[in-house]
C-alpha cells in the first residue's frame, strides 16, 4: 500500500519557488499540447507558432507590447487586492466602467478642450469609473459580509450590459449607420501612438509607473503593511486595530482604478470609440488574474508576466489564422496555465511524501 | 437487553509529541451507573474519552467490555460496541430536520424512504424519555438544549449502552440543565451507563454516583459522591493545598489605571459572557483573574482591549472613558495586550519577523513618516526585541510562522511591553511554555509591576496566580466569585470558587 503524507513546508527558497513555477508552466504546456493533439494539430508546431507569432517578429512583438499594457495595469492592481486576500474577479467590469467614464469625458468635453487637458481628464475619469465600480464589492463585503468573488464576478455582467445599453440607446453615434457604438472620439481625445505600431505610449509609460509605484506601496508604506496583515491574518488585523473598511476601500479604489485606466487606454488608444464590451476588452480583466498570480503577487514582476501573457494572446490570434483553430483556443491555453500555476502553489506550500508499505 | 454491561479501561497512557496527556489511567463503570469525570482544562479528560470513542489509539493499556478485551479503531467500531458520545460542539447539520439528522447517522437506516421507519423510532424514544422534540423541525430552529437531546437520541438509536457526555451543561440554560438531569436519571434506571465530563462541582455532586478526578493526565483521586464533599473534590482537582510562594517585593500600589464598572458583554454564543462585573487595577499592581477557561476571561480581555463590543457598563483608563472605542485608540491610551491565542491573534504568520515586531505599533511616529514605514527603525526595533527577550530566530528576515510557540510568545511580550504600557492585559502568557520561558515571562511581568505599570493577568495556572498577583479575582460563569488580596486565607477555597460552589 502507498501512503501519501502531506505536511507544511516552512522554508520556501527562491529557487524552489522559481522551479515550481517553471515546472507548472511546462506541465501546463504539455496539457495544452494534448488539447492541440485532440484538435488534430501538431502540438509542437502549434506551441511554436504561438510564441513565434508573438515574440518571433518585430510586428508580433509590437502587438504583444500593445496587449501587455492593460494586462500590466490590471495585473499590478490585482496583486495588491490579492495580497489582502480580496479576490477581485471583477477587473473586467472595472475596465469597462473606466472605458464608459472616459468615453463620456472624451465625447462630451473633447471638442471644447485642448488635448493636453482632455487626455489627463480622460485618464482621471476612467480611474474614478473603475474605482467606483470596485468600491461596491468592498462595501458589500465589509458591511454585509457578501462574498467578493460572487459580487465582483456578477458586477462584470451588470457593467457589460450597462455599456451595451448605452451604445444601443442614448449614446448611439449618428455616424454609425444604425450600428451600435458611439461616434469616434474627437482628435484631441485620441492618444498618440509610437510610430509604426499600435502602442499608445502614454498608457504604456503609465503601466510601468504603476507597477513600480505599487511595488513601493506594498512593501514600503503603512497602507501596504496593513493590507498584507489583513490578508495574512484578519484576526491579527482586528487585534492590531486596523480599520478593515478603510483598508479594503482604498485597495479596491486602487485595484479598480487601475483597471479603469486600462479601459481608457483601450478606448482612447486603440478603438477610438465605445463599442460592444467584447470589442472593448478581449477578457483582459480575467487574463490579468493569471498575470498577477504568475508574478507571485509582486507588481514589478507583472511587467514580465504581463508581456508573457500578452504574447499568448497575440500568438492565439496567430494560430487562429495560420492553423485555422477556433478563437476560443487561446482561452483554453490561459485556463490550463492558471490551473497549473495554482496547483504548483499547493506543491510549493506542502511537502508531499510517499511512503510504501506492505 | 444491554449487550454492554461493564466497561473497564486499564492502564491507559497516551502522549502527543512526547507530552503525556494520559498516564496510567484505570477505571471501570457498570450498568446503571453515572460516573463523573472531573478536572481542569487540559487535565486529559477529553483525550481519555476520545480513546474510548476510537478517535485515538492509546500508547499502552487496554479496554475491556463485559470482561473481554476489545480494540476500538474508530468511532464506527465504538458505536458497534454500544458506546455513544455527545460532543461539546454538536455534530448536526443546521439546515436539515431532526429526522434527517438522525436518519443520517443511524446505522440501520433503510435506503428507500428512510424517514418513515426512523420517525416511528424517534417517537418511541421520545415517549419513553419525555424528550418532546418535533422531528420535522430544522436544527437551527432548536435551542442548544434541544439540539443536545437530538444528539442523545442519535446515540441511543444506535444502541448506545454507554453514553459519554463532554461538558454537556456548558451550553445550556439552568432550566435546560434540570431537564437534562431528569433525562440522565431516567436513563440510569433503564440500565444505561453514563460518563459525565465536567469541571462544575455542583453538577457532579448532583448527578453522579462516583467521581474520577484527573489532574495533569493522572488520576488525582476517586470517590463515591455519597462519601465526599465538594471541598475535598476541589482540592483533588486543583491538586494542592494552596501554598503561598511569593518572591516578589512589597510595593505600595499607586493611582488607579483601569476602572471597570458594571460590565456586561455578550459572548460568541449569544449569551452574556460577562455579567455586571466591576473592578479596578492600580499602578504597581498585578491583578489576577483565576478560573477555568471559558468562564468569561477571554471576553473580558477582548472588551478591555477594544476587540469586543461592550453591551453595557463602562471601562475607563486613567479616568478616560474608552468603552467601545477602537482598539487603536485604546492602544494609544497605553493598553497593551498579550492575546490568548497567540498564533490566531498575535501574529501574521506569513510576514517577516520584523513586520510582526510592530504589529499594532506601525502607526506610531517612531515607525512611520506620513504614509511610509521607516523600515530601518522597524528592523532596529525588531533586533532589540530579539536581543532583550532572548528570542531565538534565524534572523529578523525569517517568517515568523517558522518560530516555535515559546519564541513567538517572547516576541509578542517584547513587542507589547517595549512601549512601556500603562496597563498590560496578559492572557495565559505562559501557557504551553517550558520552565525556562515561563520563569522569564513571569520575571518580566514582575519587572513591569515594579516600573509602575498595571497588569491584568488571566491564568488557569494557580501557582502562577499566587506567585505573581497582588489581588486575585475568581471568575465563574461570567461573574467574579470573589476579589481578594493574595494573602487572604479565604483563598484556600479557590477550588470551590472556580467550580462555582462558593461566592464571597
Amino acid at each position: 500500500m502507498i501512503k501519501i503524507l502531506i505536511s507544511d513546508r516552512y522554508e520556501i527558497s527562491a529557487f524552489r519557488s522559481f522551479m515550481t513555477n517553471l515546472i507548472s508552466l511546462v506541465s501546463g504546456l504539455f496539457m495544452i499540447g494534448l488539447v492541440f493533439l485532440f484538435l488534430g494539430v501538431n502540438p509542437f508546431y502549434a506551441v511554436f507558432k504561438i510564441f513565434s507569432g508573438s515574440f518571433g517578429s518585430f510586428y508580433g512583438f509590437k502587438e504583444t507590447l500593445t496587449k501587455a499594457i492593460p494586462l500590466i495595469l490590471i495585473g499590478s492592481g490585482l496583486t495588491l487586492a490579492f495580497r489582502a486576500k480580496f479576490w477581485n474577479i471583477g477587473a473586467e467590469g472595472q475596465l469597462l466602467m473606466g472605458a464608459v467614464f472616459a468615453s463620456w469625458t472624451g465625447l462630451f468635453l473633447g471638442n471644447a478642450l485642448p488635448s493636453y487637458m482632455i487626455v489627463p481628464l480622460m485618464f482621471f475619469s476612467g480611474f474614478i469609473g473603475g474605482a467606483l465600480w470596485g468600491m461596491i464589492p468592498a462595501i458589500l463585503k465589509i458591511r454585509f459580509s457578501i462574498n467578493e468573488v460572487i459580487s465582483t464576478l456578477m458586477l462584470n455582467y451588470i457593467c457589460a450590459d450597462f455599456l451595451t445599453m448605452l451604445i444601443v440607446g442614448p449614446w448611439k453615434g449618428s455616424t454609425r449607420f444604425g450600428f451600435p457604438g458611439t461616434d469616434n472620439l474627437p482628435e484631441s481625445a485620441v492618444l498618440g501612438l509610437i510610430p509604426g505600431s499600435r502602442i499608445h505610449y502614454a498608457t504604456f509609460i503609465l503601466s510601468i509607473l504603476c507597477a513600480v509605484i505599487l511595488c513601493i506601496v506594498i512593501y514600503k508604506t503603512r497602507f501596504g503593511y496593513e493590507a498584507r496583515v489583513v490578508g495574512e491574518n484578519p484576526d491579527a488585523g482586528r487585534y492590531a486595530g486596523i480599520d478593515f473598511l478603510k483598508t479594503t476601500l482604498i485597495l479596491m479604489i486602487i485595484s479598480g482604478g487601475l483597471a479603469g485606466l486600462a479601459g481608457v487606454g483601450e478606448i482612447a488608444g486603440i478603438h477610438h470609440y465605445l463599442g460592444y464590451p467584447a470589442a472593448v476588452s478581449s477578457g483582459y480583466g480575467f487574463t490579468a488574474i493569471i498575470v498577477a498570480w504568475l508574478a507571485k503577487l509582486n507588481p514589478l514582476l507583472t511587467l514580465i508576466s504581463g508581456i508573457f501573457f500578452a504574447g499568448i494572446l497575440v500568438g492565439g490570434d496567430a494560430i487562429q489564422i495560420s492553423l485555422g483553430l477556433p478563437a476560443a483556443t487561446v482561452n483554453i491555453v490561459n485556463g490550463i496555465l492558471l490551473i497549473c500555476l495554482i496547483m504548483g502553489e499547493y506543491f510549493l506550500k506542502n511537502k508531499i511524501t510517499l511512503r510504501f508499505s506492505k | 437487553m444491554k449487550k454492554n454491561k461493564r466497561l473497564e479501561m486499564k492502564g491507559i497512557s497516551k502522549s502527543f509529541h512526547g507530552i503525556p496527556a494520559n498516564r496510567d489511567i484505570s477505571f471501570s463503570i457498570e450498568s446503571g451507573e453515572i460516573l463523573g469525570l472531573l478536572g481542569e482544562n487540559g487535565a486529559g479528560k477529553t483525550t481519555l474519552m476520545n480513546i474510548l470513542y476510537g478517535l485515538y489509539q492509546p500508547d499502552s493499556g487496554e479496554i475491556r467490555i463485559n470482561e473481554t478485551q476489545v480494540r476500538i479503531n474508530n468511532p464506527v467500531e465504538s458505536i458497534a460496541n454500544g458506546i455513544g458520545m455527545v460532543h461539546q460542539h454538536f455534530m448536526l447539520i443546521q439546515n436539515h430536520s431532526v429526522l434527517e439528522n438522525i436518519a443520517l447517522s443511524h446505522k440501520d437506516t433503510p435506503f428507500f424512504f428512510p424517514n418513515l421507519r426512523i420517525r416511528e423510532k424517534i417517537e418511541e424514544f421520545s415517549k419513553s424519555f419525555d424528550f418532546n422534540i418535533d422531528p420535522a423541525k430544522k436544527i437551527w430552529q432548536l435551542s442548544a438544549g434541544e439540539q443536545q437531546r437530538v444528539e442523545i437520541i442519535k446515540a441511543l438509536l444506535n444502541g448506545a449502552d454507554l453514553l459519554i457526555l463532554d461538558e454537556p451543561t456548558s451550553v445550556l440554560t439552568p432550566q435546560e440543565i434540570k431537564e437534562l438531569i431528569t433525562i440522565l436519571k431516567k436513563m440510569k434506571t433503564k440500565g444505561h451507563m453514563i460518563i459525565f465530563i465536567s469541571h462544575k462541582l455542583d453538577e457532579i455532586m448532583d448527578i453522579c454516583d462516583r467521581v474520577l478526578v484527573l489532574q495533569k493526565g493522572k488520576i488525582a483521586g476517586r470517590a463515591l459522591t455519597g462519601d465526599t464533599d465538594k471541598k475535598s473534590l476541589a482540592r483533588m482537582m486543583v491538586g494542592r493545598e494552596v501554598v503561598f510562594n511569593i518572591k516578589k517585593e512589597k510595593l505600595e500600589r499607586g493611582r488607579q489605571i483601569l476602572s471597570v464598572e458594571h460590565l456586561t458583554v455578550i459572548g460568541d454564543k449569544g449569551f452574556p459572557a460577562l455579567k455586571d462585573i466591576s473592578f479596578d487595577v492600580f499602578e504597581n499592581e498585578i491583578f489576577g483573574v483565576a478560573g477555568v477557561s471559558g468562564n468569561g476571561q477571554r471576553e473580558l480581555a477582548e472588551a478591555v482591549t477594544g476587540i469586543r463590543t461592550v453591551r453595557s457598563g463602562s471601562i475607563r483608563i486613567n479616568d478616560e472613558d474608552i468603552t467601545n472605542t477602537s482598539p487603536r485608540h485604546i492602544y494609544d491610551q497605553g493598553v497593551s495586550h498579550v492575546p490568548e491565542e497567540r498564533i490566531r491573534f498575535g501574529i501574521a504568520p506569513g510576514l517577516f519577523l520584523y513586520d510582526n515586531a510592530i504589529l499594532k505599533q506601525h502607526h506610531l511616529k517612531k515607525f512611520s513618516r506620513r504614509y511610509f514605514l521607516k523600515y530601518e527603525e522597524v528592523k532596529k526595533h525588531a533586533k532589540k526585541i530579539l536581543n532583550d527577550f532572548n528570542v531565538s530566530a534565524h534572523s529578523i528576515n525569517s517568517r515568523i510562522g517558522n518560530l516555535s510557540g515559546g519564541n513567538i510568545q517572547k516576541l509578542i511580550l517584547g513587542r507589547e511591553i517595549s512601549e512601556k504600557p500603562q496597563l498590560l492585559v496578559a492572557s495565559h502568557p505562559t501557557y504551553g511554555l517550558d520552565v525556562g520561558a515561563t520563569e522569564f515571562m513571569r520575571n518580566h511581568l514582575l519587572e513591569l509591576r515594579k516600573t509602575g505599570s498595571a497588569v491584568l493577568l488571566f491564568s488557569e495556572d494557580l501557582e502562577e496566580i499566587f506567585e505573581l498577583c497582588d489581588r486575585i479575582a475568581v471568575i465563574f460563569d461570567g461573574e467574579f466569585m470573589a476579589i481578594l488580596d493574595s494573602g487572604d486565607n479565604r483563598l484556600d477555597d479557590i477550588g470551590l470558587m472556580m467550580a462555582g460552589s462558593k461566592k464571597i
